[in-house]
């Protein structure tokens, strides 16, 4: 799947090389078979510690994980047989379909945002109109290098309620301190800001290696018919860069909806348990309440969720594609 | 300086007249435009690192002043002793490390495996790799953790570090590498009689450094800044990473914000710090699908 989202004008160039003088003569054919036959062990070994983690910490617990879904297992003991009670239980929870909206605004808060600054910021980094470029990249590259935590830290201080940077403006200006964190609308509205701040520098990344691959050959060719930097930019840029745009999109949205660490040094989910997203509902059920049953079953409904998304937009993208 | 000294890039974004009218206030909105996007990433880690040189008395103090009135490093000498940030400074270095020695050496043998070798168990493989970056650990994440404490891990630094060896981006990093490298090289090696293994070990590793060091960065800032998966295995205060750390003094019923400024500040010292040196190979690197974990 990745490989088709790679720039189109690498992918043929590798597979020549790679299979090389082909044109299937039977004699070639024998040897090409022989040939992997031969080298089966040292694959394998190269391959064996990659296979080992695998199976161990991905498809083991994946496939106990859906076992699981079905028992009222609490981590210990024996994990009786209740069917479909955890799903039944799980669709008729306010609290989840809570979180789970909760999870939806917040997606589609921050992705809209942190494509608009990370391709924007990226834009400014590679065009010869700015100065001060090398500062400025360090500046934006900066929140990539600060963990959730931190960066929850770092906003909290900021938007403080009694305390905070802003709100004292805010009352030096006149006005009336705002409800940063007693609020629950305008405190999932300082996690967007924070979760925009803190993803666009990796986004920014791709899109500034996506934007030095445009050919400068279109540009100027559009400059001589006339094109102002606008329409360059609609009908040049952005057709050439969509590939990249869509890994962006897909990313985020996949990231967001499994965000955590943010949430939790920031606000913790609060006020109160208004914000709590999927991630920290399947964290409190599995590991402060041990319903080990219960929170493989929410985890099952997010990993569905997940892949809906994805499939949806590689559809979406091989539609454009065609 | 840098800007002046660098030999100038070709952009994919260069004009052809660059001293045509209209040209310069261009270049003044792109530039003012971009300032202020600096400005604005940057104040939040500026007032923070400001604050964190305040004493706990000024912090709170209104009117509050920009820079620290009288500048002290008592929360950090303070969150460095009694709170026990020595302690989860070593462990978190001890996971980043291991983990990303470990991820590197495990990450560049499969990748080659699936550039080099065609056999269907090993492009199979290579699916099933990927699937890895659709279903992340987040979502198995009781499951994971029944694995792991049932392999006996539960409580142990390598229970944090085991299952983050395998990373589908170092995997697909390497392998993208190993693609470009002819294939002639290999049959080379195979007609001067060299072991399939002894190949990889001696020619096509350390034509692949490039790629290491941007691995070892990124794997070193996954796992440093790793929170909820350290946060279910570790349960033994003398064994929390940094994240952990943190997060405990902001969950505190009190938060102490003096110390919580120093022990914040001081966590992300080491990976600024690496990346100041390693710009390039960050900057440079390149990176396509995949490469986030």
């Amino acid at each position: 799947m990745v490989d088709s989202m790679h720039p189109p004008a690498e992918a043929p160039r590798v597979g020549d090389v790679r299979r090389g003088p082909e044109p299937a003569r039977p004699r070639q054919r024998r040897w090409r078979r022989r040939r992997l036959n031969r080298y089966a062990a040292a694959p394998l070994v190269l391959i064996s510690v990659n296979l080992l983690l695998f199976v161990a910490f991905f498809v083991w617990p994946a496939v106990t994980g859906l076992v699981y879904s079905f028992t009222s297992y609490t981590g210990v003991g024996p994990a009786p047989y209740v069917g479909l009670d955890n799903y039944q239980r799980l669709l008729e929870d306010e609290a989840f379909y809570a979180a789970l909206t909760r999870t939806l605004i917040f997606t589609a808060g921050v992705v809209p945002l942190t494509i608009v600054l990370s391709l924007g910021t990226a834009v400014l980094l590679v065009t010869d109109y700015t100065r001060g470029k090398t500062v400025a990249r360090v500046i934006f590259f900066l929140p990539w290098l600060i963990s959730p935590i931190i960066a929850g830290v770092i906003w909290r201080w900021l938007f403080g309620e009694n305390f905070g940077f802003v709100n004292y403006v805010i009352i030096s200006l006149g006005g009336e301190a705002v409800p940063w964190q007693s609020d629950a609308n305008l405190s999932l509205f300082v996690v967007i800001i924070a979760a925009a701040w803190g993803n666009t520098a990796f986004n920014m990344l791709l899109f500034v290696a996506a934007l030095k691959n445009v050919p400068t050959a279109y540009y100027e060719a559009a400059s001589l018919d006339g094109a102002g930097s606008w329409d360059k930019f609609r009908n040049i840029t952005l057709p050439a860069i969509a590939p990249t745009t869509f890994i962006v999109v897909l990313l985020s949205i996949l990231g967001s909806m499994k965000e955590y660490a943010l949430f939790a040094s920031l606000n913790d989910g609060g006020p109160g348990t208004s914000n709590h997203l999927l991630v920290q509902y399947i964290f409190t059920k599995g590991f402060e309440r041990a319903q080990v049953g219960y929170a493989s079953a929410a985890s099952f409904v997010l990993m569905l969720i997940l892949m809906v998304v994805a499939l949806v937009q590689l559809a979406m993208g091989r539609r454009k594609e065609s | 300086m840098a800007v002046t000294t660098s030999t100038p890039r070709p952009s994919a974004l260069r004009r052809k007249r660059p001293n045509a009218p209209g040209e310069l206030s261009k270049r003044f909105w792109a530039t003012s435009v971009m300032w202020l996007l600096v400005v604005a990433y940057g104040f939040p880690v500026l007032w923070f690192l400001l604050s964190s040189f305040k004493p706990a008395g000024e912090l709170f103090s209104y009117p509050l002043t920009f820079f620290p009135d009288q500048p002290t490093i008592k929360g950090y000498t303070q969150a460095w002793t009694s709170f026990d940030v020595a302690t989860y400074f070593v462990n978190t270095l001890i996971v980043a490390v291991s983990a990303t020695v470990l991820t590197i050496v495990a990450s560049a043998a499969c990748g080659y495996a699936l550039a080099k070798y065609n056999n269907w168990w090993v492009r199979a493989f290579t699916v099933c790799v990927l699937a890895t970056t659709m279903l992340p650990g987040e979502v198995i994440l009781a499951p994971l953790f029944l694995v792991v404490r049932d392999m006996g891990l539960y409580n142990s630094l390598a229970a944090v570090v085991v299952p983050a060896v395998i990373t589908a981006t170092g995997t697909f990093m390497f392998r993208q590498f190993f693609l470009t490298v002819p294939n002639d090289l290999l049959e080379a090696a195979r007609i001067d009689g060299a072991g399939e293994l002894s190949t990889f070990v001696r020619i096509m590793l350390p034509l692949s450094r490039p790629i290491m060091l941007t691995l070892a960065i990124f794997s070193f800032q996954w796992r440093w800044n790793d929170y909820i998966w350290p946060l279910v295995v570790l349960n033994d205060p003398n064994k929390f990473t940094l994240q952990i750390g943190v997060a405990s003094i902001v969950g505190a019923q009190n938060v102490n914000w003096s110390v919580l400024l120093g022990a914040s500040v001081l966590s992300m010292v080491p990976l600024v710090a690496i990346y100041l040196l390693f710009q390039k190979y960050v900057m440079d690197a390149d990176i396509n699908a995949g490469l986030k974990d």
